[in-house]
């Protein structure tokens, strides 16, 4: 009996502190978010932009058609859709719009400004940027054939269509708004996020409050946001230190965090991901040594991945080796596969004697001259520059670091004013139509800049991208890999990134996802008390 | 007067042997302590420079992972970098790259300045008053602003750092050497020179000039130790020179700040190496304007 009673004691004791540490972890609402953002947005437009210092500020005043789920990336929920079909032919997606989705100025949503924001995404009007025409190829029209449905008809299947539909850059539109004055998102701001616009001063600040009327219920928990502009990594830094700013949502290096933990402890809490994002050295392939293969394949024979995955890791936020595809997703090349290409192998000594070998039999003389051009941006940039160097005068070669600024940077890239040069690449989502486009014929790709044209690499990427059987698509993924990364070696990943986001342990809410542009609106993000 | 006579008599005296440079310099230091002492570090950072290839430790762009961010110790006596380069072998290269780009910019900031400043005031007139204007507005911008306007329209890189802190030295060299250059204009040789009839060429380059070489020089100590800070705080923004290169400025970027905690001999050990070689050149610039103003000669 006496024991009985020490049990319910017990168990009542068990409820109590499971329900306190339930209610503790209940969200709460209220308070004002600040966060620190590294640069201020080029314009208000994220059809036309295509820069976190962007998204950051403004993705709380908009909505999606659909969007990632940020806990089961890469789940895909609605956001303003409520649900979608797709034909047996794959060639048409019909989604049904929520009804009483409201803009900001009282106005209700409906499948024309859905229409109407995919019309100046895939068919902008003359004078428009749109930063993500090209990967909608794909779509022939859409219509709206009533207040609450939307159709998008393809040309052909495609196996990224849905994904692309959840992109954070797609922004709802009012049709009204873009009937007048196609351009007027670029310097406005008029969603149907959770919060509305409060106020910007450039170089400053940015504000937003609670959107009353969001379609959520119960979101967003915060009465606000303050978005907060800081260039220099250092005083970004010594503002989260300080509390200045609770989070910081690009990431920060390992040294950063070490400091912070250090310094806050539990009042730090840490979050890491992989990262879709990578270092990428550029060859300019129609520059002499480099129109030879031998010679950019001793280039990319010469760099030890695995060693500076080991090394830069602790220094800056690259980590992972990986090919064409971010290491650890769905699309990624085994690693026992992976060793096996140019550059990726294990043993160090060979590949270098290898390079030489191959140097040699090119006619590089030893101690063979040429530029790296690279990004005057610290993180990751300087590192993965000073890397490479030190890795290609392991074969004999005198590489001569030369940064720039942003501006001149792009300018020579796009104009293969480069011998060789680091480069990046960044996307909202793992998706081989996204990462492989860099790696079609430069004439086809915008952001190809290694300056070669080749008629197999763009047939894999057209046969990969209709492939609906994933078995199928991955073999044409991997075939696009060993061409470019090892037979013919015209451009190499060095490695890919890794996300830390060491952030003010009140806010919650916020999970971490493989990229800094998803999970931006802070719809579900809630500050705990002090 | 008299007692610098009389302390020159004792050193020649008392080294009565010694050969004419050394005694100079043992009277110098004799009479100058403190320049003596900017003199030991400025030579101290030429030997560096110079025989760097010798004395280094290591190399020091080549990197070592396995030594990443070790602190002081016997084997690299200040302690390697984020990269695992030896901290030590980089100082001793910065100051080749501290060196090279401080002596070029401030000798030819200085030359040009001299050059510019001297023919402005023998030709004197409207040539004379565009030519100060134009100083004029030099002038006004401060140094390290005008350098990186220099660079952020040329792009980074070693020549055109040079360039970049030449441009600035140039105007205030020009100004000072004027106003010496003003008195000569009018002094008997240069109106002999005139009257017989020589090119302007040779009256501003072989009477002029040759007579601004005291200015001149004390403008070449003072700009020197500038042009250093300036190197270092352009590369310390990231528009000096680039990595692997080692250079002072460069070593107290990026890095050092990050492992401040961590890592303090990153920032601390080229943060000791800036400010001696700027307190050097200082010292031996104001002792050596010294000794060579008539004005302000001791004794």
């Amino acid at each position: 009996m006496k024991l009985r009673r020490v049990s319910v004691c017990m168990i009542a004791l068990a409820s109590i502190v499971i329900t306190v540490a339930m209610a503790a972890e209940q969200p709460k609402a209220g308070g004002t978010l600040i966060f620190a953002v590294g640069e201020t947005p080029p314009s208000f437009d994220g059809h036309r932009e295509t820069t976190f210092a962007m998204l950051h500020p403004l993705a709380p005043h908009y909505s999606t058609l659909l969007r990632f789920d940020a806990d089961k990336y890469p789940k895909i929920e609605g956001d303003v859709a409520e649900s979608w079909t797709v034909s047996r032919d794959g060639l048409t997606y019909t989604f049904k719009i929520r009804k009483g989705v409201k803009f900001h100025d009282g106005s209700l949503l409906t499948a024309r400004d859905v229409k109407a924001t995919y019309d100046k995404i895939i068919f902008p009007p003359e004078g428009v940027a749109s930063a993500r025409k090209a990967y909608f190829a794909m779509v022939e029209k859409m219509e709206a054939p009533d207040e609450s449905t939307v159709v998008f008809r393809l040309k052909w299947p495609s196996a990224s269509f849905i994904r692309q539909v959840a992109s954070p850059w797609n922004f709802i539109y009012k049709a009204d708004i873009l009937a007048k004055d196609p351009r007027w998102y670029e310097k406005n701001v008029m969603g149907t996020g959770p919060f509305t616009f409060v106020e910007y001063v450039p170089g400053s600040h940015w504000v937003g409050k609670k959107n009353p009327d969001y379609f959520v219920k119960g979101r967003p928990y915060l009465d606000g946001y303050r978005a907060i502009f800081i260039r220099d990594t250092a005083p970004r830094v010594a503002a989260v230190r300080a509390g200045q700013a609770l989070i910081e949502f690009r990431g920060f290096n390992p040294a950063v965090r070490d400091d912070l933990v250090r310094a806050l402890g539990d009042k730090i809490r840490v979050q890491e991901s992989p990262w879709i994002c990578n270092m990428t050295v550029a060859i300019n392939n129609e520059k002499k040594p480099f129109d030879d293969v031998r010679v950019r394949k001793a280039l990319t024979l010469a760099i030890d991945r695995w060693e500076g995955s080991k090394a830069l890791s602790q220094i800056s936020i690259m980590k992972p080796v990986g090919g064409l595809m971010r290491p650890g997703s769905e699309f990624a090349t085994p690693e026992a596969e992976l060793t096996k290409l140019a550059g990726f192998g294990k043993d160090p000594e060979a590949a270098r004697k290898e390079a030489r070998r191959l140097l040699k039999e090119a006619g590089v003389p030893e101690g063979f001259a040429f530029t790296l051009k690279n990004r005057n941006v610290k993180e990751p940039y300087e590192a993965v520059g000073v890397y490479v160097i030190d890795q290609w005068r392991k074969v004999g070669l005198n590489v001569t670091h030369l940064p720039q600024e942003g501006g001149p940077y792009f300018a020579d890239l796009r104009a293969g004013n480069y011998e060789t040069s680091i480069d990046f690449n960044c996307d909202f989502m793992d998706e081989p139509d996204y990462q492989l486009i860099k790696f079609i014929s430069s004439d086809k790709s915008p952001i190809n800049y290694a300056r070669y044209k080749d008629a197999v690499l763009d047939e894999l990427y057209e046969k990969q991208s209709r492939a609906t059987d994933p078995k199928e698509r991955l073999k044409h993924i991997r075939q696009t890999e060993k061409r470019v990364l090892d037979e013919q070696a015209y451009t190499f990943h060095v490695l890919w990134w890794y996300r830390i986001i060491p952030h003010w342990a009140r806010v919650k809410g916020w999970p971490i996802t493989p990229s800094h542009y998803l999970n931006q609106d802070l719809r579900d993000v809630w500050l705990a008390a002090e | 007067m008299a007692e610098a006579v009389g302390t020159a008599a004792d050193v020649k005296g008392a080294k009565g042997s010694l050969p004419g440079w050394l005694e100079i310099s043992l009277r110098f230091a004799q009479q100058r302590p403190l320049g003596a002492a900017g003199a030991v570090i400025v030579l101290g950072m030429a030997l560096a420079a110079l025989l760097a290839d010798i004395i280094a430790p290591g190399d020091p762009q080549v990197s070592n992972y396995a030594l990443m961010l070790r602190p002081p110790s016997a084997e690299h006596w200040l302690g390697t970098d984020s990269f695992g380069r030896d901290i030590l072998s980089r100082i001793i290269y910065g100051s080749r790259t501290a060196l090279l780009i401080g002596f070029t910019s401030a000798f030819f900031g200085a030359t040009l300045g001299a050059v510019i400043g001297v023919a402005s005031a023998y030709f004197g007139g409207r040539v004379d008053l565009m030519v100060q204007r134009f100083m004029d507005i030099l002038l006004s911008f401060p140094l390290i602003i005008l350098a990186l306007a220099v660079v952020a329209i040329l792009g980074t890189g070693t020549m055109n750092v040079i360039l970049a802190i030449t441009i600035p030295m140039i105007p205030r060299c020009a100004l000072v050497t004027r106003a010496s250059a003003l008195a000569i204009r009018e002094t008997p040789y240069v109106t002999a020179a005139r009257a017989m009839g020589f090119s302007h060429t040779r009256i501003i380059f072989r009477h002029m000039l040759p007579n601004v070489m005291a200015p001149y020089l004390i403008l070449v100590t003072a700009f020197l130790g500038q042009a250093i800070l300036l190197e270092a705080s352009l590369s310390f923004l990231g528009l000096g020179v680039a990595e692997p290169t080692a250079a002072w400025g460069l070593m107290l970027r990026g890095a050092a700040v990050e492992f401040a905690e961590r890592a303090p001999w990153m920032a601390i050990f080229p943060g000791v190496a800036i400010s001696a070689a700027v307190f050097g050149f200082n010292l031996f610039g104001d002792s050596l304007r010294d000794a060579l103003d008539p004005k302000l000669r001791m004794g």
